[in-house]
């Protein structure tokens, strides 16, 4: 690191940092309220790997001189500060702005002010709002009010009540020297579960000087907001769980902004501080796709604005992709834009889903491995994260049937049933949640499970312990990865016309009973014609509204209703053998 | 009558003609068809040129589907078949059906075509060909007709596509053809000509006192192998909004012998130019 001072237009001396190789392309760092450069330690250290990074102490912050008096901390005079910190640190290349809280508030002031026009390459932001954005937006809240704009009034106020706090006189002093403000931050902080155990302590004299920033600006801004536009690319970070920046509040700015990407990053309000990597990785590839025009996909995915299919930029894994349900799943999802990774046991259905897949959407790859397998999964995981990146939706929906009395379900019927069915939906799961959990910006798990999850039935006993584990395990690990914004849903289906009765064992028979069997069921499950297509739009339905459990088809759904209301009645119509035969 | 079912040499090269003629009109038709062109045009365009040709009646009259009618997406009932005035354009799949009589020949035809470019109708319209071979070979072996369809099925859901012959009344894949010889005035009731309907349905009473039908289907009734004659087949597949399919005759002989009537025929030439150059 070396570090430096420079002078502000009026004097007040800056602390200046500088990371990384001067000739790489530069990146200035802004920080917050009431932090100082140390909020970005952690991303520096992965970003000056190849770019050159700056960060400085905004006036009143960490080593930089704080001015008393008030005018000193208006807005014009914090983005001046900015564009000497970037004529000093680049003065032949436009720089990349990456800024938090308030350091965002300042770092928007500039990129949507004419001062610093064409020295701005590209803006990424974390939980800070355009001001005059922001004042915007509670005005139009208020003139145009409808139920879910009030609502999202009433939570963006609720999280800025602090904001009126600040501007009376001696309190909020008075609340930082008692230590009842940094306590409260703490706690907040804590909130965060990817927070640290013990949250940076602001120092007393940040917090106490920076109070000049919000009675110099705030008032003045969200009282008259100015028409401000910004003409870069810029992102937004917009953490789900911002104690006080509401995303919608950051969000709601494509009129502005016409080349906007959000990307919505479950967290708290200091991210800089409890998920660097997410930082870091976001900033690169917008300064990635500005400078040598590679665009990542979940940068395509978070572009706001033009008229694109629903799932344009998904990246959609699904498992026993090569016939029945989990073939029309991807298919759906391919004709709403998703990239399709289609893996099954089938090397030659997982090819033919795949291009077919490519005739409706953009071009989907075939990926042949047993789901029982733990290992091929890993490898299979793996092979996607490096080829395509981290999936944004996965369905596990390999599975297979096997029915028939328990005491003729031999041990090596139950291993085979329990390795695909259930430790297929588990080697899935682990593989590709932890992937997710990793790059921190959410996604979507379903398991195809069955309505036999919950309707025992005396012919199914293998089959249906291995979809209510299924359920089981889902549900548990929705509870579990909630938290990292990763939805995890079961679906149920019933009787739905597939190859799956053609494949199912029916155990205690020779071959020709076996085919008999196979050929009944097969003819029962086509007469009552419910076709995979519509299996699938219910599992698109599923991953769009994040359901804990769907039944698909009539049957489960009543199924499910009466499981909870007469269990006893259930339990009684187990005892009837309804295979068809 | 069909079920007198051998046809001597002379005869099956007046079908053949016939057979030609339908095609000939369907692709010309076909090819000038233009953007905002309505079924019903279309279809009226086939009945001009065969007309002109010497054609007096019709087995049923010419068929036009565009679009996702190609598929038979959302038919309900029959009458939905009758062209509409759903107008063609770019990159719209077509399906043009004529079945026309001449001096006691009947020909059965089903032409796929594309305005413009399509990448399903293209895709689908080479993976048809693979049903042409499959059909041939399994009557040659002799299968139940309701085994070969079931075949036919089990193809379609691999390639995954869906059957769309399942559409038309009776499900039928196939029906039986031969000449038709009436006093009748010609008439059409519900599309179908009076006389070939009375050819047929004159069949449908012999075959059924014989436990088989001159239609094929996945049902009882075509439990047992192809019947020797001359089956006018039409594969009929679709995938999303787009179908194709192909329809002609198929020789059966008597000794349980199997071929295709004629195989200088537009979608087979596309395949055979497909091979060649692959
Ligand atoms: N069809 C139904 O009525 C129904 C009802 C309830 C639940 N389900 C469940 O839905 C899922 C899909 O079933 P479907 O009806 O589409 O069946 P299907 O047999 O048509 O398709 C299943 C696909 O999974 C593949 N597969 C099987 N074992 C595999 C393995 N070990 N590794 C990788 N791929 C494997 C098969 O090759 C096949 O392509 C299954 O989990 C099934 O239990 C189906």
């Amino acid at each position: 690191m070396r570090t430096r001072q420079i002078t502000a237009s009026d004097g007040v001396r800056l602390a200046v940092q500088e990371h990384g190789d001067r000739t790489n392309p530069t990146i200035v760092a802004v920080h917050g309220y009431p932090d100082d450069h140390v909020v970005w330690d952690g991303a520096v250290a992965a970003l000056a790997e190849r770019y050159h990074v700056v960060t400085y102490d905004v006036r009143g912050a960490g080593h930089s001189e704080a001015p008393t008096q008030r005018s000193a901390y208006g807005l014009d005079q914090l983005e001046c500060d900015l564009a000497v910190v970037v004529e000093e640190v680049s003065p032949y290349a436009p720089v990349h702005l990456l800024a938090h809280d308030w350091g965002s508030i300042q770092a928007w002031h500039a990129v949507t002010g004419d001062r610093m026009r064409g020295r701005i390459a590209s803006f990424t932001s974390v939980s800070g709002p355009c001001l005059d954005h922001a004042g915007h937006w509670f005005r139009s809240r208020l003139r145009r009010p409808s139920p879910k704009r009030l609502r999202e009034l009433v939570t963006q106020l609720a999280c800025s009540g602090y904001i009126g706090f600040f501007q009376l006189p001696l309190l909020p002093e008075l609340a930082w020297r008692s230590r009842l403000l940094p306590r409260l931050l703490g706690t907040l902080e804590r909130l965060d579960p990817a927070a640290a155990a013990q949250p940076a302590r602001p120092s007393l004299s940040d917090g106490l000087r920076g109070l000049a920033l919000y009675r110099a600006n705030m008032l003045a801004r969200l009282g008259g907001p100015r028409e401000r536009r910004a003409d870069i690319p810029v992102q937004v970070l917009a953490p789900t769980g911002d104690p006080f920046v509401s995303p919608a509040l950051q969000t709601d700015i494509a009129r502005w902004v016409p080349d906007l990407r959000i990307r919505r990053v479950p967290g708290g309000h200091w991210l800089p501080r409890t998920r660097p990597d997410v930082v870091t990785r976001c900033t690169s590839e917008l300064v990635e796709d500005v400078e040598h025009g590679r665009q990542a996909r979940p940068l395509r995915r978070a572009r706001v604005g033009g008229k694109r299919p629903r799932c344009a930029d998904q990246l959609v894994v699904i498992t026993g992709a090569g016939s029945g349900i989990g073939r029309e799943t991807a298919l759906a999802f391919a004709e709403q834009g998703a990239e399709i990774v289609a893996a099954d046991r089938d090397q030659t259905a997982a090819a033919r889903t795949a291009e077919l897949a490519g005739l409706l959407g953009p071009q989907a790859t075939p990926y042949a491995v047993d789901v029982s397998d733990g290992a091929a999964m890993e490898d299979f995981a793996k092979h996607v994260q490096t080829e395509l990146g981290v999936p944004d939706v996965v369905v596990n929906n390999a599975g297979i049937g096997v029915a028939g009395p328990f005491a003729e379900t031999s041990v090596e019927d139950w291993q085979r049933v329990i390795d695909v069915n259930l430790w297929g939906v588990i080697h899935g799961c682990r593989a590709f949640a932890a992937q997710m959990t990793d790059r921190g910006e959410g996604g979507q798990i379903v398991n195809v499970a069955s309505a036999a999850a919950y309707l025992p039935s005396r012919t199914l006993s293998a089959y249906a312990t291995t979809k209510s584990a299924v359920l089981t395990l889902s549900q548990c690990l929705r509870a579990e990865l909630a938290s990292s914004g990763i939805g995890v849903s079961t679906v149920c289906p019933g009787f739905v016309h597939t190859n799956i009765t053609a494949r199912t064992r029916f155990v205690g028979l020779n071959d020709d009973g076996q085919q008999q069997r196979q050929q009944a069921a097969t003819r029962m499950y086509r007469r009552r014609n419910f076709t995979p297509d519509r299996a699938a739009r219910e599992i698109l339905r599923t991953v769009e509204t994040n359901a804990a459990l769907t039944p698909i088809t009539p049957e489960a759904t009543a199924g499910l209703v009466l499981s909870r209301l007469t269990p006893g009645l259930l339990r009684a119509a187990a005892r009837a053998d309804l295979t068809p035969g | 009558m069909s079920h007198s079912a051998v046809v001597d040499a002379a005869e099956l090269a007046r079908f053949r003609e016939l057979q030609q003629l339908a095609y000939e009109a369907a692709q010309s038709v076909g090819e000038g068809l233009e953007p905002g062109v309505t079924e019903r045009q279309a279809a009226r365009r086939i009945r001009e040129y065969l007309v002109a040709r010497g054609v007096q009646d019709w087995f049923h009259t010419p068929f036009a589907w565009f679009g996702d009618r190609t598929a038979f997406r959302r038919f309900k009932v029959p009458l939905q078949f009758f062209p509409t005035n759903r107008r063609l354009a770019e990159g719209m799949p077509f399906i043009l059906d004529c079945a026309p009589v001449r001096d006691g020949y009947v020909a059965d035809i089903g032409y796929a075509g594309c305005l413009g470019e399509n990448r399903v109708f293209e895709r689908l319209m080479d993976d048809l060909g693979a049903y042409r071979q499959l059909i041939v070979e399994q009557v040659r072996a002799g299968n139940t007709l309701r085994d070969i369809y079931g075949a036919v099925d089990a193809l379609i859901s691999e390639q995954g596509y869906d059957n769309r012959h399942q559409v038309y009344p009776g499900r039928v894949i196939a029906h039986q053809v031969g000449k038709v010889h009436s006093r009748l005035p010609t008439f059409m009731v519900g599309g179908f000509g009076i006389r070939s309907l009375q050819t047929l349905f004159g069949d449908l009473l012999v075959e059924r006192m014989h436990h088989r039908s001159p239609l094929w289907a996945d049902g009882e009734i075509s439990n047992h192998p192809a019947t020797p004659g001359m089956w006018a087949v039409e594969p009929h597949i679709g995938f999303r909004g787009v179908g194709v399919k192909f329809e002609e005759i198929l020789v059966v002989t008597t000794d349980g012998d199997a071929y295709w009537l004629d195989d200088d025929l537009p979608h087979v030439r596309r395949w055979s130019g497909k091979v060649a150059t692959a």
